[in-house]
């Protein structure tokens, strides 16, 4: 049932996860109401070598963390659900699921976007960079160091949102100030209310130790 | 492209004429950000399955100046408009109103070309295309032709742009004169606006509200009054008469007449 032509992704095909059922269930559930509907390409199925996918699907091939990643999709398939259930990078996090929390927050290009309002199929060919690709626990990004050193988070549900948003800060143009900083991450929302920690910790980063609100 | 289009939901034409080809062929709806698309079709509220991504066509994007006008192509993004070098010294309110729209992960992918085809009356730079007196070019595979802002809406939400057109460009014709904006909204960068202001200040001065009509409203009376010497508390109350803002989810009548007032008050002492 997993993709053969998969091979590019660290993904084990053998290894059927609660979530991989539930992602192969779930899909089987979206091409069906896709052929009712009827969703175009449906009728006319696209030449693909192996033949066992699901119908209404499409091939795309995404550069993930500088890996490509060859995959079937709904054509519909949002960024952020694709990463999530396609591709099994769980890391970027669907909170509102339509551009106000920022949870959902890559890079694509080096550009930060929210993953949720942006349709899979329409970054082929782009770079697209998760919070995995910025760093792993034995070699943590700056940013990622600064969250744990402040304490930038408490439930830790916005924070992958909250560093590809603060790692892209890094390259705009801000000012100095900590209320620069807030107008920037202001895509960003935690309910946790961590504000003051993250502010702190982006300024470390960025080498400016609390200048005065704005 | 039909063998394309069948494969696919949507079409990623390379060029504006090979997209203008499609949208004579078949009805399509173009994306561009997709920060106004995408939340209605995550909710299921869209009900189009076809779709054609204008993100790739050149002749969409960039800024320049061309004779007296600022030439913004309509797949511009809000992050190119406000750091641009020319927005900034011909028409610096659209640069202040493209930084107020959303979050950056917004301003990144949202453009001017899909603020104005998504017919909002909140739209941010609404009421400063609407000051600008500004020219809307569209094309068709036949055609193409220059809509003055100011004649594009015909009702809520409703625009006088045909199925088978797209925005290419917004002109601003450059203008002498002070410019003014001022977003009232909820949260800083966040909110959709519950009170838009643009204005310039010249002999005849110029105004538009967002959020306080159906459509982008330029205030021709209150322009008039102030124009013709009535004193402030005159020209606010013309400008009441002049709006027809309603109860919503962000605010009310009676609080959007209040702001509407003040803001003229504050633009006119500025
Ligand atoms: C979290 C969030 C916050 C937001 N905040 C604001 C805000 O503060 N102020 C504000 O004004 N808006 C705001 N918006 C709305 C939105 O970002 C803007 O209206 C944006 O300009 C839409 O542009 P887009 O390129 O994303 O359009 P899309 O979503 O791609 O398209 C919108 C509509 O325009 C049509 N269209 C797009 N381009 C063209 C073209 N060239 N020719 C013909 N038709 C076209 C599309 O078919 C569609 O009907 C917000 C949205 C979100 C999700
Ligand atoms: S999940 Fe994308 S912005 Fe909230
Ligand atoms: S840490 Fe809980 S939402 Fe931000």
């Amino acid at each position: 049932m997993h993709d053969p032509d998969a091979p590019d992704s660290d993904e084990s095909p053998h290894r059927l996860t609660r979530r991989g059922f539930l992602t192969q269930a779930g899909m089987a559930g979206v091409a069906s109401v896709a052929a009712a509907m009827p969703l175009v390409g449906a009728a006319e199925a696209a030449p693909v070598p192996e033949a066992p996918d699901i119908p209404g699907t499409v091939p795309v091939a995404l550069r993930i963390n500088g890996t490509t990643h060859r995959i079937r999709i709904d054509p519909r398939a949002t960024l952020l659900d694709t990463l999530r259930e396609t591709v099994h990078l769980t890391g970027t996090k669907k909170g509102c699921d339509h551009g106000q929390c920022g949870a959902c927050t890559v890079h694509v290009n080096g550009q930060r976007v929210n993953s949720c309002l942006r349709l899979a199929l329409m970054h082929e060919g782009d770079d697209i960079t998760t919070i995995e690709g910025i760093g792993v626990p034995e070699a943590l990004h700056p940013m990622q160091a600064a969250f744990v050193a402040h304490d930038g988070y408490q439930c830790g549900y916005c924070t992958s949102g909250q560093i590809m948003s603060a790692v892209a800060l890094l390259k705009e143009p801000c000012g100095p100030s900590d209320a620069d900083v807030k107008e920037l991450m202001s895509g960003n929302i935690c309910r946790c209310g961590a504000y003051p920690n993250i502010v702190a910790a982006i300024q470390q980063v960025r080498g400016n130790t609390r200048v005065s609100e704005g | 492209m039909k063998s394309a289009l069948s494969q696919l939901s949507f079409a990623r034409p390379r060029t504006l004429e090979e997209a203008l080809t499609l949208l004579r062929d078949e009805p399509l709806v173009p994306i561009a950000g997709a920060t106004d698309l995408y939340v209605g079709l995550n909710f299921g509220t869209l009900k189009a399955q076809r779709f054609l991504d204008i993100t790739r066509l050149e002749e969409l994007r960039g800024i320049s100046v061309t004779g007296d006008r600022l030439v913004i192509g309509a797949g511009t993004t809000y992050t190119t408009i406000m750091h641009s070098a020319s927005v900034r010294a011909h028409w610096p309110i659209l640069a202040d109103a493209a930084s107020q729209v959303g979050g950056v992960q917004i301003q990144n992918r949202g453009t001017l070309g899909g603020n104005v085809a998504n017919a909002s009356p909140a739209g941010d730079t609404l009421p400063v295309l609407a000051v600008a007196d500004a020219i809307l070019q569209l094309r068709s595979a036949q055609s193409q032709r220059a809509v003055p802002f100011n004649s594009f809406y015909t009702g809520y939400r409703q625009t006088v742009l045909r199925p088978d057109e797209l925005i290419v460009s917004i002109e601003l014709p450059m203008v002498e004169g002070k410019q003014w904006f001022r977003k009232v909204g909820t949260r800083a960068a966040q909110a959709i606006s519950k009170l838009v202001m643009a204005a310039v200040r010249t002999e005849a001065p110029r105004i538009a509200l967002g959020s306080v009509a159906p459509t982008p409203l330029r205030l021709r009376r209150t322009e008039a009054a102030l124009a013709g010497g009535s004193s402030i508390e005159d020209a606010i109350g013309v400008l009441q008469t002049e709006i027809t803002p309603i109860d919503d989810l962000r605010s009310s009548e009676a609080y959007r007449r209040a702001v509407a007032g003040n803001l003229l008050r504050r633009f006119w002492a500025s």
